[in-house]
């Protein structure tokens, strides 16, 4: 651990969440749907919205801080910041940009959040018609790779021949998820559980991966509100501190048309162990892991990364049974996730991760003192999370 | 004869770009190559990589037996049509390929012949020009077929 830490330093004092909706199906426009869920987080926290002075995102959310702060009569804005990056990359990174800012004193009350309504606006699945490519976009758009899953796909592709992992390894993260889905009434997959053989029926999408493999395109909006450990303790819920994060790449993962020197990588190389390291944990200390599904091969490849097991170990570790809250080796995605909870670009396993301190889970894991979330694999740049529990300190 | 449908998004060439889109309308294949320290690159940058100078170059990929030879990296077979021009029509094959000859840099394109043909990654690779003449202006595509 390097001189510089937010270890223990901030806590999660309260989350929010409105309603998950299927995409486009959100009955509020998405700027009412992110005062919402900062307004949840507020009152599950018990702190006045009008001390909220400090707003953290990512991935280009459309919602500005200066107009939800006017919006929500806070007091002053002190602290307003951006993660880059597209996709889920910067679940993770929001919440250490938040914490870094109450940290050095730029601001006391932080919330992180994302809203999304895609019938307002575009969706994430989708191509315009027609149309040019323009600069690097122009050597790969025009032979048909537009889509997230088809950017991705090669990644995972390469990572899977070079390790020889099989499709059970894949499918076993799907049904993790939708296992878990049955049991919190939030999620969109709830009532709807997955078998083996839905899975191996479901159609292609771009091979490697099936439909299953893939994330849902939903709406809504998520909070997590962050204060000063030593506030935390004064507030109704059990605290959860903020142990590590990290949040980057490899060398040159942002080479252009896919010349990413380590090519079959989540971008969790050098991510995760950083994360770690500041949290002052092994992965064998994890309790309960949170793996962004934007596809299941960038979760396989993730939770290698984050040294849960050897890439070479994959086609056997990977089973349900390991990956279940009740009982499994590495409890894993325990709301359901993007795939069964809801695809709210990830801030939604970063809250999931604090019910589990707090033991608050649908499925919760008994006695979780360390949560972990990798955000958004595969992307540039992406981001770990690691929480703990007071006896984690 | 183009392998996607009409009516894809056609390439746009740019100060950065236009020596490749260039070259390829004469049926000849471009990276870049630092003048300075010889270091290959793609896609396109405005400066080298290794060394950082801005003198960055153009040199044609060897051919070998009067080809451009590359072997396929990693491929992704797409069904699901996420572009208007693609609905209803059949999957392709999208290849990401290993130029050996140019220092190892990866171009992406399509997999000419059958869609649902078995590929293997390391299998060698030639490259093949697309005219689209039809086009304003026309362009040209560098697609990939099995040697």
């Amino acid at each position: 651990m390097g001189e510089f830490t937010i270890r223990g330093r901030v806590a999660v004092a309260g989350v929010g969440e409105t309603t998950y909706w299927k995409h486009s199906r959100s009955p509020h426009a998405e700027f009412k749907l992110a005062l919402m869920a900062i307004l949840a987080a507020a009152e599950d926290a018990g702190i006045d919205p009008a001390e909220i002075d400090g707003f953290a995102s990512y991935s280009n959310d459309r919602n500005d801080p200066s107009r939800i702060a006017a919006a929500l009569g806070c007091r002053e804005l002190a602290f307003s910041n951006m993660q880059w990056g597209g996709g889920g990359g910067g679940g993770s990174a929001a919440i250490a940009n938040a914490a870094a800012a109450i940290a050095c004193g730029y601001a006391r009350c932080v919330v992180v959040f994302r809203a999304l309504a895609q019938g307002q606006f575009q969706r994430f699945g989708q191509a315009a018609a027609g149309g040019a490519a323009a600069g690097h976009d122009a050597f790969t758009v025009p032979y048909g790779v537009m889509s997230p899953a088809q950017k991705y796909a090669m990644r995972y592709q390469r990572f899977a021949h070079e390790h020889g992992i099989e499709r059970p390894a894949l499918r076993a993260i799907s049904m993790a998820s939708y296992h878990h889905a049955q049991q919190n009434p939030r999620a969109v997959m709830y009532g709807r559980p997955l078998t083996e053989e839905d899975y191996d029926a479901s159609r292609w999408i771009a091979e490697p991966f099936r439909l299953f493999d893939c994330c849902q395109e939903n709406d809504g909006a998520a909070a997590i509100l962050l204060v000063a450990a030593e506030r935390a303790r004064d507030l109704p819920h059990k605290p959860c501190y903020l142990l590590g994060a990290a949040a980057g790449s490899e060398y040159r993962n942002g080479a252009p048309v896919h010349n990413a020197p380590l090519y079959g990588t989540s971008s969790f190389t050098t991510v995760a162990p950083r994360a770690f390291a500041m949290a002052g944990i092994e992965a064998a200390d994890v309790d309960v892991a949170q793996s962004y599904e934007n596809f299941t091969g960038g979760v396989l490849m993730s939770l290698v990364e984050h040294g849960f097991f050897a890439a070479d170990e994959a086609n056997d570790f990977l089973t349900l049974d390991n990956l279940r809250a009740d009982g499994g080796k590495l409890p894993l995605n325990t709301s359901g996730g993007n795939l069964a909870e809801c695809y709210m670009h990830g801030l939604e396993l970063n809250i999931e991760a604090v019910r589990q301190i707090r033991g608050q889970s649908p499925n919760q894991v008994e006695g979780a003192e360390i949560s972990v979330v990798g955000s958004g694999p595969m992307v540039t740049p992406v981001s770990s999370s690691v929480f703990g529990a007071e006896a984690a300190l | 004869m183009s392998h996607l449908p009409e009516g894809m998004p056609r390439p746009l060439a740019d100060e950065l770009t236009e020596p490749f889109w260039e070259a390829a309308r004469e049926e000849r294949l471009l990276v870049q190559r630092c003048r300075a320290c010889g270091a290959w690159q793609w896609g396109p940058e405005w400066c080298c990589h290794a060394c950082r100078s801005f003198d960055v170059g153009w040199a044609e990929v060897p051919r070998q037996e009067g080809r451009y030879k590359g072997r396929i990296y990693s491929w992704e077979r797409n069904y699901h049509p996420v572009h208007p021009a693609l609905r209803g029509r059949d999957p392709y094959i999208v290849v990401l390929v290993e130029l050996p000859e140019a220092g190892g840099v990866r171009m992406v394109g399509n997999l000419l012949g059958d869609p649902m043909q078995k590929v293997r990654i390391g299998a060698e690779v030639e490259a093949v020009f697309e005219h689209h003449e039809e086009a304003e202006p026309p362009y040209t595509l560098v697609q990939w077929q099995c040697i």
